[in-house]
């Protein structure tokens, strides 16, 4: 069985081992300590805490007044607030002054599932995609959370790190294998190329179980993991692109807008590439766990896989 | 710099505004106006800063929250030897750094504003930076009372009260004219210095269109455990006669006539205090 992990877990180990060096990594949140899985950092490092209540507007441009004195602030705060409400102090105060702001939007997607759409977060890679000088990830396991972070505590650049809440399945055998650099993807498997699904953080295990089952039907997919949504490594769908002629995107977002949009985009203009794009269609989402609303819009490994036996037919 | 010749740096400023606004034909006319004493007084006199010193990290800071007041923060700043005054021959024109709002691209501006309600969390940010790394340095911020409806503004001042964040001073620049007409009928903000004294801070009323008060508040030592908070009651287009206090003056243009009768009386004061 395979081993799984928590990314919010291992955010925090890493935070406080960045922090054991550098007393200028801070954490700011809003209220969100321990729904962000921060409070083993806070026992650590409590003088590196930052509570600024629930206030995630004020909880992002307090980051930006400290990035600019110096300080290496983490924003922990659920992703549908930190980027939907917080999403001019994001533009303005993060982007467009270049601060050196880390924001982590914690239970992203459909993560809160039954607590309703004010928490659901599926359109933040649409919003956050179209800032520019800001880098987007959504780690997939451990290891890429490990690397990546390893990564957020030297980098300068403006960033946003979506999570979820569920733990993850370790798909990496380690950290240099999960994340590399920003705008470089993973080939995670490779079983041919009848077609190539394209996904990031919590969808790419359901990618990867998406194409076993394919394997196990004689449909040979490679599977690629984007590690950064921006910047997006155009070289390497490219090569994909020049392998299989068909792409499919699995994404815990809306239809528009997110990776889906991005690798089209990208693609576009070779005009000999189909890309199928999966993920939450325009309308209210539906209650449920986060297992059955993947399994009610197809977003499920064996929903992926029906769909991409139909799209080859 | 004693008074008078604050006085004076301020009447000149003013002008340069004057002549930068009708020369470019865009500007925020009555606000940099409302606000030159201030901003002539932070750069001269109050804050411990040069352009030498700009990258130091323990240099006094100042966010021009109200950013759309740009012109007179440019003028200061070139005065001041930040880049040079030629630099604002380009004021907004095609490519130019010198826009309609303030940007850290341009040497002596920290951060970048223009969206309201900013400048008060940035400078809570730099003023708990102060504390956590135990430095000395002063934050400085300048609000407009019509921003003062902006809900994050608050949301930054309960913070500075509870971090008791004594190294920052806000102020209000209270001329009490907004883009459309009177602030206390657009949304009514008042009792400012009853609000801002429940939310923790040491409240100081000046007549900020006067240099000694306001250097002498400016100044003064924060012994409270508090942020303070100076409420500057201001007259919008101060120091041309026919744009004081009148809200359609907040970035209009003047005409050749009236850009003249500008100059002659910003020049009269300017005589007046060179003497």
């Amino acid at each position: 069985m395979t081993d799984t992990k928590k990314i919010g877990d291992v955010l925090c180990t890493e935070l406080i081992e960045a922090a054991n060096h550098d007393r200028n990594i801070l954490a700011v949140t809003s209220d969100s300590r321990g729904s962000a899985a921060l409070n083993p950092f806070v026992d650590a490092h409590p003088d590196q805490l930052v509570e600024i209540g629930i206030a995630e507007q004020n909880s992002v441009t307090v980051a930006s007044g400290l990035a600019h004195s110096g300080k290496r602030p983490f924003v922990f705060a659920p992703a549908a607030f930190l980027t939907m409400r917080s999403i001019e102090q994001v533009k303005v105060d993060v982007a467009y002054s270049n601060s050196n702001v880390k924001l982590i939007g914690i239970s992203g997607g459909n993560s809160y599932s039954v607590l309703g759409a004010t928490h659901h977060s599926l359109q933040d890679l649409a919003i956050t995609r179209a800032i520019p000088n800001l880098e987007i990830y959504m780690p997939a396991d451990e290891h890429q959370a490990q690397g990546l972070m390893r990564y957020l505590a030297t980098s300068p650049n403006p960033a946003y790190v979506r999570i979820g809440k569920v733990a993850l399945p370790t798909l990496y055998p380690n950290v240099t294998q999960a994340f590399t650099k920003p705008g470089k993807a993973n080939i995670l498997s490779n079983y041919g190329q009848d077609v190539a699904i394209v996904a990031m953080g919590e969808t790419l295990a359901i990618a990867n179980e998406a194409a076993i089952q394919l394997n196990q039907l004689g449909i040979h997919a490679q599977v690629i993991d984007l590690v950064s949504l921006k910047p997006l490594d155009q070289a390497t769908l490219n090569q994909v692109a020049d392998q299989t002629h068909l792409i499919v995107t699995l994404e815990e977002h809306s239809l528009y807008g997110g990776l889906g949009s991005a690798v089209a985009e990208a693609l576009a203009p070779r005009g000999d590439t189909k890309v199928h794009i999966i993920g939450f269609p325009d309308e209210p989402v539906i209650a449920g766990t986060q297992a059955e609303v993947f399994n009610y819009y197809g977003m499920d490994a064996t929903s992926v896989t029906e769909k991409i036996k139909h799209w080859l037919r | 710099m004693d008074i008078q010749a604050l006085q004076l740096k301020a009447a000149q400023m003013r002008l340069a505004t004057w002549q930068m606004i009708y020369r470019a034909k865009t500007g925020h006319t009555g606000s940099d106006l409302s606000c030159a004493d201030i901003v002539t007084a932070l750069y001269n006199d109050v804050m411990q800063q040069t352009p030498a010193t700009f990258t130091n990290p323990n240099r006094d800071r100042y966010v021009q929250s109200k950013g759309h007041a740009v012109e007179i923060l440019y003028n200061v700043l070139a005065d001041a030897g930040y880049f040079p005054q030629a630099d604002l021959l380009t004021y907004s024109q095609f490519n130019s750094p010198y826009i309609g709002h303030p940007t850290n691209h341009i040497n002596g501006i920290e951060m970048n504003t223009g969206s309201l309600g900013h400048g008060l969390g940035l400078s809570v940010g730099m003023a708990l930076a102060a504390k956590l790394d135990q430095r000395d340095y002063r934050v400085f911020t300048l609000m407009g009372d019509g921003e003062q409806a902006e809900g994050s503004v608050w949301e930054a001042a309960m913070a500075a009260g509870n971090y008791h964040l004594d190294n920052l001073t806000a102020i209000i620049d209270h001329n009490r004219l907004q883009i459309s007409g009177p602030t206390e009928s657009v949304m009514n903000s008042e009792p400012l210095a009853e609000k801002y004294a429940a939310f923790g801070f040491d409240v100081q009323e000046i007549d900020g269109n006067d240099m000694n008060q306001i250097v002498t508040v400016l100044t003064a030592e924060n012994n409270t455990n508090k942020p303070r908070l100076i409420l500057a009651d201001t007259i919008k287009g101060k120091g041309i006669s026919f744009a004081e206090n009148q809200a359609s003056w907040h970035h209009r243009v003047p005409t050749a006539d009236e850009y003249q009768q500008g100059i002659d009386e910003l020049q009269t004061v300017i005589g007046g205090l060179s003497k």
